[in-house]
């Protein structure tokens, strides 16, 4: 029974590890199915979970927190927008450039308005997206099996997580099943098709990034408002990256994407969970390969074991009329 | 005259320094089909996007239907009954010929219905106008000629009585080609106004009504096509006579200098493409290989070349074998005298890129001509790039300007200057012509025929066979990989058409 309990608190910590995975993953799939290419998903999560935990604490409310962190992180995509849009500049460079404005202005802002060495104050109960608790969830905890299941798995997280997860079928729905989702994967595969068919290819894809912006902004709002209790520097720690690793992993579909963020998810939770214990047969792993574990897998899995991933054809490329 | 579609006055429209459209009147009668025909760069494609609200002119007016029409977007375009067939088709490949229809037109936010409404609505105009395609197939699973089908459906769909072509056969078969007229005179018929770009003169004879010539974007002239000659419209066209069959003398076939035997290759899937081909090419004379595309030429040109992986037989060049794992070194068969002007010039032949001195070395950039020590010898190559301007008349004469910025008879030239000024004992060229205009045609069979004068062995493959009839000393049809037929020039069209068609083969077997 043991194990069972041990493996439903990994599955439990998979599922909260994947989540601004998958709000950064999907962010990342509606730009890049428009033809943006987006590498600023870590910056624009970054200045989502500073300015969501910063007006949480000064407004004292979780809601204007995250409203805050979706204008915050929809701002930066807007930029994006005007810099690899408008100005046809190079998408990879811009994203990169958004990356170190939020790392640095985050922190600056951070201080001088906290004083705190760049963290926001601890967010105080009603200033953070708590866990709801399902009707019944204590009541059939020791029932087992379908308890702990239901009580751990099920119940238990906060708005964000079923938010995220709803997500995905609304993804695959506006993607799939909506005149704006059959536009947005036209300007991804062929701009010009999209123009001559008398539709605006920059209104298009800014539609897209704005979409992008506010499920960064999301994802911030939920590391430094659900998964910590305030803002933290470099609290994203690369999961933009991952995020856009298993965006390539799910060859840019949702469902797939869901699946690609909660194996990275999963990873990230058995590490933690095995750190310092020892194994059977292997015996005691150094922490540091624990760690290191799910960017060896992603590589490996990226390397050879997905087949090729074919990316929306105009993908990067600034569209310019031919003459 | 039937009451004007359209009406053009007065059109300008500059790019920069170019003045790609000037001053330009045309007028084009309703439920005719208008020929507008013109070399490479002479405004034709500008004038049509400038209709299609693509660009916008810089003076002049446009009315459609009588009316003054402000055309600024392509939507005005569309909601005025203009429909466009682009030469590159602006179709999502990945998509479905449904969803492709339906994009930028869809009825509701919602696909489904969207999609529902369009497949009985499409089925209509499939009827109507014998326009059969799968509506659920994906693009890039279907030929061209049905693409180019999905693109007139398109238009249709929105509502077109305007329909605008542009180059629509360069991309077609002869049968495709045959086909996409039938369509266009039914559309015709049933009242439609047709504008058909081109630089194939065939075409304009055999289909429109009224034909309009523009010279550096100038309209030269507009005629009748009934009173109009093929001799007249390219002389309209290029400002000087032009030679339509370049004439040649009888062919003096010396050693054999490439040998093919029971050449057989596979394309990715495993296909046979190339089926135990063997033929000589001799010093002296040109052999032409003609046949419909994609029935092997283009892998017998890429094995033979050294491209491509031959699963069995031989190329002997000058009596030593080409290596055919596909892994030869093409610098080691350019130093034993093979060159290569590859069929698709964009992605094989040049690097787009580049300045175009850059891609007249390109591939011989390791000759010591053009080195000085470790270096490029920018002097040398200069003066090497500017001398092959001259000499094959590539305009504008810029060496550093980007080769993007040719036109495709030009970049062609390009190939063919930087291939033939080796000095090659062989040279394989295929679709020498294609997207290329009636004057540097001209210019280009000439070159070929002086090249074979100067006792080298040349092989041409080609999908237009008027080329292949006025080039050739002797003349092989493939079919289905196979070669299945020797002619002379002398062959007439019928003949080989039969011969492309396999028909030939069919009734022997």
């Amino acid at each position: 029974m043991d194990v069972f309990i041990a493996i439903v608190q990994i599955l439990d910590s998979t599922i909260r590890l994947s989540v601004p995975l998958l709000l950064a993953c999907l962010a990342g799939l509606f730009s890049e199915r428009s033809g943006i290419f987006d590498i600023g998903l870590e910056g624009k999560m970054l200045v989502g979970a500073f300015a969501g935990a910063a007006a949480a604490s000064v407004f004292h409310s979780a809601f204007i927190g995250l409203g805050m962190a979706i204008l915050i992180s929809v701002a930066f995509a807007m930029v994006h927008g005007f810099a690899s849009i408008t100005h046809r500049g190079n998408q990879i460079v811009s994203g990169v450039a958004i990356n170190f404005i939020a790392a640095g202005s985050t922190i600056i802002l951070g201080q001088a308005w906290f004083s705190q060495g760049g963290r926001t104050p601890a967010l105080q109960p009603g200033e953070r997206f708590d866990a709801i608790v399902w009707p019944g969830a204590e009541a059939v905890r020791d029932v087992p099996i379908i308890g702990p299941i239901y009580a751990e798995l099920i119940s238990g997280h906060s708005l964000l997580v079923y938010l995220a997860f709803l997500m995905v079928p609304f993804t695959w729905w506006v993607l799939f099943r909506t005149r704006f989702g059959l536009r947005l994967r036209a300007v991804g595969e062929n701009p010009a098709a999209v123009d001559t068919a008398g539709i605006s290819v920059a209104w298009l894809r800014y539609r897209a990034l704005i979409c992008t912006g506010i499920l960064t902004g999301v994802a911030g709002a939920y590391l430094s408002m659900v998964q910590n209790g305030g803002f933290v520097k470099d609290m994203t720690a690369g999961k933009g990256y991952i995020a856009l690793a298993a965006l390539i992993f799910a060859k840019w579909k949702p469902v797939n994407a869901m699946f690609a963020c909660l194996l990275f998810g999963f990873l990230d939770a058995a590490a933690i969970r095995l750190q310092g214990s020892p194994l059977p047969i292997i015996g005691k792993v150094p922490v540091q390969f624990m760690q290191a574990l799910p960017y060896i897998l992603t590589v490996i899995l990226l390397a050879g074991f997905i087949g090729k991933a074919i990316p929306p054809r105009a993908g990067g490329v600034p569209y310019v009329k031919e003459r | 005259m039937a009451q004007a579609a359209i009406e053009l006055i007065g059109i300008n429209k500059s790019f920069g320094a170019v003045r790609a459209n000037r001053d330009i009147n045309l007028e084009i009668a309703r439920g005719t089909i208008h020929g507008i025909v013109g070399e490479n760069g002479a405004g034709k494609s500008t004038l049509m996007s400038i209709l299609y609200g693509f660009y916008q002119a810089d003076s002049g007016e446009i009315r459609v239907g009588g009316q003054p029409a402000s055309i600024k977007t392509p939507n005005d375009a569309i909601a005025l009954g203009i429909g466009m067939v682009h030469q590159h088709f602006m179709l999502v490949d990945n998509f479905t010929v449904l969803e492709n229809i339906i994009l930028g037109a869809e009825s509701d936010a919602l696909l489904k219905r969207s999609i529902t409404k369009a497949r009985s609505e499409l089925e209509r105009l499939e009827r109507e106008y014998g326009l059969e395609v799968d509506p659920d197939a994906i693009i890039e699973e279907l030929p061209v000629g049905l693409q180019q089908r999905v693109e007139i459906l398109k238009a249709l769909y929105r509502g077109a009585e305007i329909l605008i072509l542009d180059e629509p056969t360069g991309v077609l078969t002869p049968a495709e080609a045959d086909h996409l007229f039938r369509i266009l005179k039914q559309l015709k018929e049933q009242g439609k106004t047709v504008v058909l770009i081109t630089h194939k003169l065939r075409e304009i004879m055999a289909i429109t009504d009224t034909v309009s010539v523009m010279r550096q974007g100038t309209m030269v002239a507009t005629r009748e096509t009934k009173k109009t000659t093929v001799e007249e419209l390219a002389e309209l066209m290029v400002g000087r006579r032009v030679l339509l069959r370049v004439e040649k003398g009888e062919a003096e076939a010396g050693a054999v200098k490439l040998a093919v035997k029971n050449l057989t290759v596979k394309d990715s899937r495993g296909v046979t493409m190339v089926d135990d081909i063997s033929f000589d090419l001799r010093a002296g004379e040109i052999v032409g290989i003609a046949g419909v595309a994609g029935n092997g030429q283009s892998e017998l040109l890429e094995a033979i070349s050294g491209i491509r992986h031959a699963v069995s037989g031989s190329v002997m060049l000058d009596g030593k074998p080409i290596d055919l794992t596909g892994k030869a070194d093409p610098g080691e068969l350019r130093d034993r005298g093979l060159a290569h002007v590859p069929e698709d010039r964009h992605h094989v032949g040049l690097v787009l890129a580049f300045e175009e001195n850059e891609n007249s070395i390109l591939g011989y950039h390791d000759d010591p001509r053009y080195l000085k020590g470790p270096f490029l010898n920018v002097d040398a190559i200069m003066a090497d790039a500017k001398d092959k301007i001259e000499k094959y008349d590539i305009r504008p004469s810029n060496p550093r300007l980007k080769t993007a910025n040719f036109s495709g008879g030009n970049q062609q030239k390009i190939v063919l200057a930087r291939e033939m000024e080796q000095d090659p004992g062989v040279l394989i060229v295929g679709q020498p012509t294609r997207g290329v205009d009636v004057g540097a045609i001209e210019f280009i069979h000439k070159r070929l025929i002086a090249m074979r004068d100067q006792g080298k062995a040349v092989l041409v493959v080609s999908v237009e066979l008027d080329e292949i009839r006025s080039l050739s000393d002797r003349i092989l049809v493939m079919f289905a990989g196979r070669i299945v037929g020797e002619r002379g020039p002398e062959a007439t069209e019928g003949e080989l058409g039969l011969l492309m068609a396999g028909v030939e083969q069919e009734a022997a077997a």
